[in-house]
């Protein structure tokens, strides 16, 4: 019964990537794919918590603690970068 | 008593992947960047904390719960600055707001 739940749980949260996909095409702006990203981050950090626990592997909830570590980072790269419409 | 408390997490698994659909539903529909930002970093991060919450049940030891909840809290400020820090660069790249009489 968890496994069937928790792995219909993980089938969900890959439907919701493909959203962020169709996000990542149709965004009029760069900040709309960067919301994409953001998506992506949290979903997969989900994710793999779910499988930690569907698979009984611990070493995924490691890998997850680094994913969310390593989310902002992204952010702090796209901000920092100048935009196409930056009027300076 | 043990399969109680599988529901009980299941249950908060399912809640959580109900916030995660809100979120992708609210950067799909949304009209602007902000909305659809403001839609998904709380929706995401509240569906995060329910399965954060759910697993830590299931789960049953308290190592494990206690690294989740480390995950949901830098989940949390993670979340909280990338919102802020999109939203600041696209008010200076000039993002339109979209006024409530515009249709999609």
């Amino acid at each position: 019964m968890t496994a069937t739940v928790l792995g219909l749980a993980v089938v969900f949260l890959l439907l919701n990537l493909l959203a962020g996909l169709w996000r990542i095409g149709a965004g009029p702006t760069a900040a709309d794919r960067m919301l994409a990203v953001l998506l992506f981050g949290s979903t997969t950090v989900a994710l793999l918590l779910i499988m930690a626990q569907w698979l009984g592997d611990a070493s995924l909830r490691t890998v997850a603690l680094l994913f969310v570590v390593l989310a902002t980072i992204v952010t702090l790269a796209f901000v920092g970068t100048p935009s196409d419409q930056e009027r300076s | 008593m043990n399969g109680a408390i599988e529901t009980v997490g299941l249950v908060l698994v399912i809640a959580g992947c109900v916030f995660y659909a809100a979120g992708t539903i609210g950067l799909l529909r949304f009209p602007d960047v902000y909305s659809r930002l403001h839609a998904l970093t709380k929706a995401d991060n509240q569906g995060l904390l329910l399965v954060c919450l759910g697993l830590a049940v299931l789960a049953g030891s308290v190592q494990v719960a206690f690294l989740l909840i480390v995950v949901w809290s830098v989940g949390l400020v993670a979340a909280a600055v990338s919102a802020h820090l999109i939203a600041r660069h696209a008010r200076h790249a000039g993002e339109p707001h979209a006024s409530r009489e515009t249709e999609r």
